[in-house]
């Protein structure tokens, strides 16, 4: 029987912490240019072949890929 | 081959072109780049986007001042620790290559550890080291790769502007409780009519509180919110006596509300929540729609975006120094260089001035100036170093003063009325009445129902699909405009933009390009050795009229000058194999001047033997003829020019008839003639310098035209890429198109409340009815509009492209 009460709890909390990560999202500022990182989503593959092919340093790439985010 | 263009910009190469590492360069900013780029691992920029490189421009001693560490220090966001954060404005960024470079800057140099491109807003966010760096290294070289950024004195006023993200929020909080009340919704809308109940009904029946509370708790934040916009609005409206569409919405909202609680208290029905969160949902997605602009560009800007930061000083001990503008006190003395604007009202003491006003009164010729004259700020020094005392501050200048007019702080905005305000008044005054005629006969016949038929007509009659239709067909427009590069504010524009009957334009810069000029002859013809000396005489010089008279002159063989002397202000020699010519003002080639036209005209002698004089006529933009036939037909024109009328006799065989013409305007004058017209008409100005911001700020729609549309352009309601003037007349007729669009969608959802408001009479309103008639008139408006926009936004497409 309180099976549902369960049941709204649950779906509840699922939805508030949907919720939650939106207004944080919002808050980080993933919003406000709602263009450059499909772009820059892009770009990644391509700067590991170019980083490969000169030969730098790996540890490089991964920062730039950090610093991109 | 005939069509080469250039690898990194992709401009014809010309007959200058460079060749390297097997490529063809425009020039050899463009090969500089490539080879920055290539040497440091940036090549794959070529391979994202081809040719899509910007030409670096020569800057030079221009960002000396960003030595000065307090103009740094007001520059940069963060300062700390041996890290600057800066936001650079970088109007060049136009494609992917261009996020793919800059955000690569770290290959450049080891200082910058991090750098974001904001595509939509065309800004550059650079954090760096300044230990083995700074600021002016940083600018320096993204000029040196050619994207030089636009620092100008109104970065250095800017105030920390916060992010407004409320509506987004609101959004998020009203599509967050919608969806959720729609779902507890559902087992209200699935009972079966009392009587066919079966053994179901129990279970629903024991947990209906439960459900109904929940979607009460929901609702709440969108009604203490999401929707308080709509009661601060509707608020506002009334309490100046207007009756606004917010405010059937604010009252709709409010009783969707009690009557929903008082439902749920007493058990007399499930309550409106889900057309209550539907309906705020729907109203703030048509608000965010409308508010998306162009964030890019500034409609906003003053002379501060157009004036420089700083300026060079020379100091008692003829030591030079570079200070920021407001320092600059009565009695200095300034350096300006070649190129620099003149920031405050002056005294020239040395050097010989040519200064460019075009921007600041319109007169489209240079002014030659002699020491102990006065210059006003904004004009633009074309060549040679000038030395002055100041006169005025900055803010006290001739042009800054003019900012201190009231029409710039006045917002068009607010004091128009939309169609969607004057339809809601007659509405909600319909509504009300409806209501009480309703409610007074159930008083009547029966006084149990009365309240709930009350409410219902106001829930029903809430002017969702009113309020939805004007944003999005607005919206949309704006959109479909911009993709045709004429770039609006608001949506507000273009209601306006569908009133105006009278039309004046500035001349200069405005019917005119500044970008060819057309050139006549006019004198004894010139032999071919003749030619091909003038030609060379002329590739020495920078002044921008050999520059052009150079561009058009025919002639291959440049031979090697003996001798070539340049005498500012008023001409240059050149000689070769005996052979002298002098190119210039009248006066220097020995020729009585005042010629009585006031065209611009340089003279020839060769061998001191007067040839004749090339003449300067202002070249008018294609299809402006046409664009002042079309609009000639439906509304008045006029030319508001700066200049003097010596164009006046062309102008006239351009334009139609009745176009009237004055010439001579200050300013001020621009200003008070719209003033004047606005008595009795709706004026579009369409300008494009600082002398007609006073006008654009005074019309009903100011429309500033640009050749560059990143570059500085004045105060205005919109920005018109000059390569599509000959469409403003289709811009015309599409905005009026678009509020019948609007009034068409008015129809279509009075028709839907109409139906509504038979069963809100009748008192048979059930909330399932009341779910599936809100969304589907809101749904059905959005596509309507959508549809008929983009069917008209077509007919753009169509001619001359």
């Amino acid at each position: 029987m309180s099976v549902i009460y369960v049941l709204l709890a649950i779906s509840i909390t699922v939805a508030l912490v949907f919720f939650v990560a939106f207004v944080l999202s919002v808050r980080s500022g993933q919003y406000d240019d709602a263009y450059t990182p499909s772009v820059r989503m892009l770009f990644e593959d391509e700067l590991l072949d170019q980083e490969s092919n000169l030969d730098t340093d790996k540890a490089e790439i991964t920062q730039t890929k950090r610093t991109n985010q | 081959m005939a069509n080469m263009t250039c690898y990194h910009c992709g401009d014809d190469c010309g007959r200058d072109k460079v060749r390297f590492d097997e490529r063809d360069f425009c020039c050899h900013g463009c090969k500089t780049v490539y080879e920055i780029f290539t040497s440091n691992g940036l090549s794959n920029f070529y391979e994202i986007e081809a040719k899509a490189g910007n030409t670096p421009k020569e800057v030079r001693s221009k960002y000396d001042f960003l030595d000065n560490q307090e103009i740094v220090s007001k520059l940069v966001e963060f300062n700390e620790e041996g890290v600057q954060v800066i936001n650079l404005s970088v109007p060049s960024i136009h494609c992917s290559s261009c996020i793919w470079v800059l955000e690569n800057l770290n290959k450049l140099h080891p200082s910058i550890s991090n750098s974001q491109v904001d595509f939509p807003k065309k800004t550059l966010r650079v954090t760096y080291s300044y230990v083995n760096f700074s600021l002016k290294g940083l600018v320096l070289m993204l000029s040196s790769i050619g994207y030089e950024p636009y620092i100008s004195l109104d970065e250095y006023d800017k105030k920390e502007k916060r992010k407004d993200r409320s509506l987004i929020y609101k959004l998020g909080v009203a599509g967050f409780a919608f969806g959720n009340v729609m779902l507890l919704s559902f087992p209200e809308y699935f009972e079966l009519p009392a009587g066919e109940a079966g053994v179901e009904e129990f279970w629903l029946e024991q947990y209906k509180p439960v459900f109904r509370w929940l979607m009460f708790a929901f609702s709440l934040p969108v009604v203490f919110y999401a929707s308080q916009d709509y009661f601060i609005s509707a608020y506002k409206g009334l309490r100046s006596k207007l009756l606004n569409i917010d405010v059937p919405i604010a009252l709709g909202v409010l009783t969707l509300f009690l009557r929903s609680t008082v439902d749920i208290i007493f058990d007399l029905g499930s309550g409106f929540f889900d057309s209550l969160t539907g309906l705020i949902f729907f109203l703030l997605l048509g608000k965010f729609f409308q508010q998306r602009t162009y964030s890019f560009l500034s409609f906003e800007r003053d002379y501060k975006s157009y004036f420089p930061i700083a300026v060079t000083r020379l100091n008692q001990d003829k030591s030079e120094e570079n200070i920021q503008i407001y320092k600059v006190k009565v009695g200095d003395r300034l350096l300006i260089r070649s190129n620099e604007i003149i920031p405050v009202d002056c005294m020239l003491i040395k050097g010989s001035a040519q200064i460019d006003y075009s921007f600041v009164t319109g007169e489209s010729q240079a002014v030659f100036k002699e020491s102990g004259e006065k210059l006003f700020a904004g004009g633009k020094q074309l060549s040679g170093l000038l030395e002055v005392e100041v006169l005025k501050s900055v803010s006290q200048s001739y042009l800054t003063q003019l900012w201190g007019n009231s029409v710039f702080s006045k917002d068009k905005a607010s004091a128009f009325q939309t169609l969607t305000d004057s339809i809601g008044k007659r509405f909600t005054a319909g509504v009300l009445t409806i209501a009480t005629l309703a409610t007074l006969f159930w008083l009547v016949y029966e006084p149990s129902m009365a309240l709930n038929v009350f409410t219902a007509v106001l829930i029903i009659a809430c002017p969702c699909a009113i309020a939805l239709a004007a944003p999005f067909t607005l919206g949309n427009m704006l959109r479909i405009f911009g993709r045709q590069k004429l770039y609006l504010k608001n949506t507000n524009a273009i209601e306006r933009l569908a009133k105006i009957d009278t039309a004046i334009f500035d001349k200069t810069g405005t019917l005119t390009t500044t970008k060819k000029d057309a050139i006549l002859y006019e004198g004894v013809e010139l032999t071919t050795e003749e030619i091909a000396l003038l030609k060379t005489t002329l590739r020495a010089s920078n002044h921008p009229l050999s520059r052009s008279l150079y561009g058009i002159l025919q002639s291959n063989a440049i031979m090697t000058l003996d001798e070539f002397q340049e005498h500012t202000g008023k001409g240059i020699e050149g000689r070769a194999n005996q052979h002298s010519i002098r190119i210039g003002s009248a006066g220097y080639v020995g020729r009585d001047s005042i010629q009585t036209s006031a065209d611009t005209a340089v003279y020839v002698s060769s061998d001191d033997d007067f040839k004749g004089r090339f003449v300067f006529k202002n070249s008018y933009r294609e299809g402006i003829s046409t664009v002042f036939q079309s609009l000639g037909s439906s509304m008045q024109i006029g030319v508001l020019s700066g200049d003097n009328d010596g164009e006046r006799k062309q102008l006239q065989k351009i334009l139609p008839v009745r176009t009237q013409m004055h010439f001579n305007q200050k300013p001020e004058d621009k200003l008070q003639h719209i003033e004047h017209l606005q008595k009795e008409h709706k004026v579009l100005m369409v300008g494009d310098g600082l002398n007609d911001a006073g006008a654009l700020a005074q019309s009903d729609v100011g429309i500033a035209v640009s050749e560059d549309i990143n570059v500085f352009s004045p105060a205005c309601d919109g920005i018109l890429d000059a390569s599509q003037f000959n469409k403003l007349s289709t811009f015309m007729e599409l905005s009026r198109k678009s509020i019948q669009v609007i009034k068409m969608s008015f129809v279509l959802s009075l028709c839907y409340n109409l139906v509504g408001l038979y069963f809100a009479v009748t008192g048979q309103l059930q909330p399932v009815i009341a779910a599936i008639l809100m969304p589907l008139s809101s749904i059905s408006i959005v596509l309507f509009t959508t549809l008929m926009t983009n069917a008209l936004g077509r007919k753009l497409n169509q001619p001359t492209n």
